[in-house]
């Protein structure tokens, strides 16, 4: 796999990056805009999600029925999400039909229509998207673990937003929204594929560059101030099963101790996309059957955020059985320094899981996008390499300074039983 | 439309010059194919050992072999097998379904030995070690505790049994609690001694390898597995039609939102119909925001998150079924939107634009399914199941193509009638 891509940024500031890779007739375009759940103010969570919802109802040179069919037609496949930092859309087609998801992208940058009967219709989607969520155990869990563990940074809230808020975020607001944040200076523009360079990028000014620059955005700033004690919290809902989930406190995905913490991260639990029974936590707590599943998450973010062990309890065993389970092999890495060995097979695995995802054109220009919403492609194109550069101290000293009590939250769901 | 500003590279369809296809002599059909584009290889296949041949008293015994294969074997233990596999970041994993259990895997493409060792000897000499095989079953019985609390699971379950009745299909592969905690290791060792062989099984690899060097491989390993007592699979019992819509709600208190799911029999993988049954479902439930359904039910009722439509066609016959999740006081409400556009869709098919449309679709993303090598392993899995024929996806196009509006309203006459739907429902 080749890490060569060209970067240009237009004169009305959108970033345009542009990656060829010929093995398949297809392309993939990702627009990025730097907007999450992180710049939403109480009252106002979800916006950032709803927005996207809105962004497929239409312009007036796209209108709704025709957009989602146009892509279809063409056999493409097209979706967005929401993050805490960033909204992505994209579309990965035949190579050939490609410009359409540019036109209409260009578009929908500027001329989206926010009618009001399509913002009601949406508001009930998206509450039924939100219930739907309310019926998982772990949603319920993790939504207090996140509110608990941010007081005053926005990260406190679900992407999703409140069901508060659901209810009374107006048309205006999801306009206004839309025209604050949705400007090219705000914007990533992302490719990979067949296709050539020069005549891409030349159409892709064609289309972008006469967007008029906004002014920048609005963030909040407030940082979370640092926690002063382990906190404990229980949600109660129906059904058997008992989860935990223990939140550490991570530094953002430019901190110098990311690198070290993502091969602790694997070490702990695995690594993404992987099996991970033979990963220290599975060990120490499914093979010793203190619960039936174990498994870490962490996230890239632009600010610090959290590292998340959720464990499925065994049904024989109590909550505080588990937890000390895990205390004890959290100790075990901060005391003993890990072998070379280790983080030789944690590079191995990081390695393989490169390959698989550059099977995938979608995943490749994917990547391009999502670095720069917190670094540059970079990070990307030297992550193994500064992987391999971490070292055994490195591990404890990361493991020592993140993995502290007074800086948790344990969170537990308690099953009421399967009736009401 | 713009002009246009790329020379796309041709796609690389498989077929007969690039699928390598060897039948060894204890009966393992081995397909190959190369793909230099990456470092890497997938594997998979099946073979018939399914919950067919189980009883319903030791339902889910299929399901617990299964995923007790890795568990030890004659000569490593579950750590070291995952060991292995893991500090390569290599992946392999066993499933089943009422015909087959199957299998696949992922490696970097100096690691396909040793995944192909542990894929021989998990087959051939598992030993379904007790402590293993009793941390499994907490842990099955965990799933099935969840399983009882998920809304979509539980009315999709009760759709089975309703459509199904009594046939193996109208049963949980999983199993119940009671028949998990009914089996023993003896019935497990007995299961994968009579059940387990050569005989039938199909593997695919698909990536940097040369098809030749693959199947020397495979032959390296699996070669010489020989059954002799390796039962047939029963045949398939006919199923009951429904003779008029049933109903059935499944009451889980404390939920914020119902599960609904709404359907029939429908056509199986190798019927002619099936094709035809694909694009007129596309039309009703898939194609854009999920087609005619999620219009209905999402985009102008606002009802749902999501609404679509889906036909599960295997072996024998299929479901056609239409899902939704939505708020409990509007599940009357979406049942009778679904139940219209079942009726319009039977009383005056798809429009010339509409199977156009999933036409185009159905030819436009047949490159990005099969960009991967993961993509490829389950097209081959495919033409090798269904004897689609090598050709099959260079055939593709044209057999789309051929599918008139007429096919598509024949066979929606065939096998949708409004009057006998089955009904599940799961919720507060």
């Amino acid at each position: 796999m080749t890490n060569k891509i060209t970067q240009v940024t237009l004169k009305n500031g959108m970033k345009v990056m542009l990656k060829e890779i010929h093995t398949a007739p297809i392309i993939s375009s990702w627009v990025w805009y730097r907007v999450g759940s992180k710049d939403e103010p109480t009252g106002k969570t979800g916006i950032s999600h709803w927005t996207e919802h809105m962004q497929f109802k239409g312009t007036k040179k796209f209108p709704a029925n025709i957009l989602d069919k146009a892509i279809s037609r063409e056999g493409g496949r097209w979706n967005a999400s929401t993050s805490h930092d960033s909204t992505r859309y994209f579309e990965t087609m035949p190579a050939d039909k490609i410009d359409l998801a540019l036109r209409l992208e260009a578009d929908r940058m500027k001329n989206s229509n926010y009618h009001e009967k399509e913002v009601a219709s949406e508001r009930t989607v998206i509450i039924s998207e939100r219930e739907g969520h309310e019926n998982e155990p772990m949603f319920r869990l993790t939504e207090v673990v996140q509110n608990t563990a941010f007081h005053v940074h926005p990260y406190h809230h679900e992407i999703i937003g409140d069901m508060a808020d659901l209810h009374t975020i107006t048309r205006d607001d999801l306009y206004k929204h839309y025209r604050t944040y949705y400007v090219p200076n705000n914007a990533v523009l992302a490719m990979a594929g067949d296709f050539e360079t020069r005549s891409m990028l030349k159409r892709v000014k064609e289309l972008f560059e006469g967007i008029p620059k906004g002014a920048t955005p609005p963030r909040l700033a407030r940082p979370e101030p640092e926690q002063k004690g382990e906190v404990r919290l229980s949600v109660e809902g129906p059904g058997e099963t008992t989860f935990i989930q223990v939140a550490y406190r991570f530094p953002n995905a430019t901190h110098p101790d990311y690198f070290p913490l993502q091969v602790l991260d694997s070490l702990l639990g695995g690594v993404s996309g992987l099996s991970y029974k033979t990963s220290r936590l599975y060990r120490a707590l499914v093979d010793k059957e203190y619960a039936v599943d174990v498994s870490g998450w962490s996230e890239a973010t632009v600010d610090p955020y959290l590292y998340r062990i959720t464990i499925t309890n065994h049904p024989k065993r109590k909550p505080e059985e588990a937890i000390a389970a895990l205390d004890a092999e959290i100790q075990n890495i901060q005391n003993d320094l890990v072998s070379d060995d280790e983080i030789k097979r944690s590079v191995k695995q990081a390695r393989a899981v490169f390959a698989y995802s550059s099977e995938n054109i979608t995943n490749q220009a994917f990547w391009m996008g999502y670095t720069e919403m917190f670094s540059s492609y970079e990070w990307f194109t030297t992550y193994l390499d500064k992987l391999a550069m971490v070292t055994p101290q490195d591990v404890q000293r990361v493991a020592r300074k993140y993995f502290q009590p007074k800086s948790r939250v344990i969170g537990t769901y308690i099953p009421n039983g399967t009736e009401a | 439309m713009a002009k246009r500003i790329t020379k796309p590279v041709k796609p690389s369809l498989p077929g007969p010059d690039d699928i390598y296809r060897v039948t060894l002599s204890n009966g393992i059909a081995v397909l190959a194919r190369s793909s230099f584009d990456s470092p890497s290889i997938s594997m998979g296949g099946y073979l018939p050992a399914g919950a067919i041949f189980e009883t319903n008293e030791k339902l889910g015994l299929a399901d617990f072999v299964s995923s007790s294969l890795m568990r030890g074997t004659q000569t490593r233990t579950f750590d070291a097998i995952y060991n292995e596999l893991e500090s390569v970041g290599a992946s392999m994993g066993f499933d089943s379904g009422v015909h087959n259990v199957s299998f696949g895997g992922r490696a970097l493409v100096e690691d396909i030995p040793l995944m192909l060792t542990l894929l021989s000897e998990s087959l051939q000499s598992p030993i379904f070690p007790s402590d293993e095989v009793e941390k499994l079953r907490a842990q099955l019985l965990t799933g099935l505790a969840i399983r009882a609390q998920d809304t979509s699971d539980v009315a999709a379950m009760a759709f089975d049994r309703m459509l199904f009745n009594d046939h193996p299909y109208g049963r949980p592969s999983d199993g119940f609690v009671e028949t998990i905690q009914s089996i023993t290791r003896k019935d497990m060792e007995e299961f994968h001694r009579l059940h387990f062989g050569p005989r039938g099984m199909v593997i695919v690899i698909v990536g940097a390898i040369e098809p030749e060097k693959a199947v020397e491989e495979v032959e390296r390993v699996l070669g010489g597995w020989q059954v002799p007592g390796q039962v047939d699979a029963p045949a398939l019992p006919p199923h009951k039609p429904v003779k008029k819509t049933v109903r059935h709600h499944h009451t889980l208190p404390g939920k914020s939102q119902s599960d609904l799911v709404i359907g029939m029999i429908g056509p199986g993988r190798k019927d002619p119909e099936y094709l035809p049954a694909s694009l007129g479902n596309s039309v009703l439930g898939q194609f854009g925001m999920m087609g005619r359904i999620g219009d209905v039910v999402r985009e102008k009722s606002g009802l749902a998150y999501y609404a679509s439509s889906g036909l599960n066609a295997g072996t024998g016959p299929g479901s056609w079924e239409v899902s939704a999740g939505v708020n409990p006081r509007n599940l009357k409400k979406a049942i009778g939107l679904i139940e219209n556009e079942l009726r319009k869709f039977i009383k005056s098919g798809v429009t010339k634009e509409e199977l156009a449309d999933s036409q185009a679709n159905y030819i436009g993303r047949l490159p990005l399914s099969l960009e991967s090598n993961n993509g490829v392993a389950s097209a081959m899995i495919n033409i090798e199941r269904y004897e689609l024929g090598l050709d099959y996806y260079q055939r593709y196009e044209g057999l789309v193509r051929a599918v008139t509006r007429a096919d598509v309203l024949e066979t929606a006459r065939k096998y949708i009638d409004p009057d006998r739907l089955v009904i599940a429902t799961a919720g507060p």
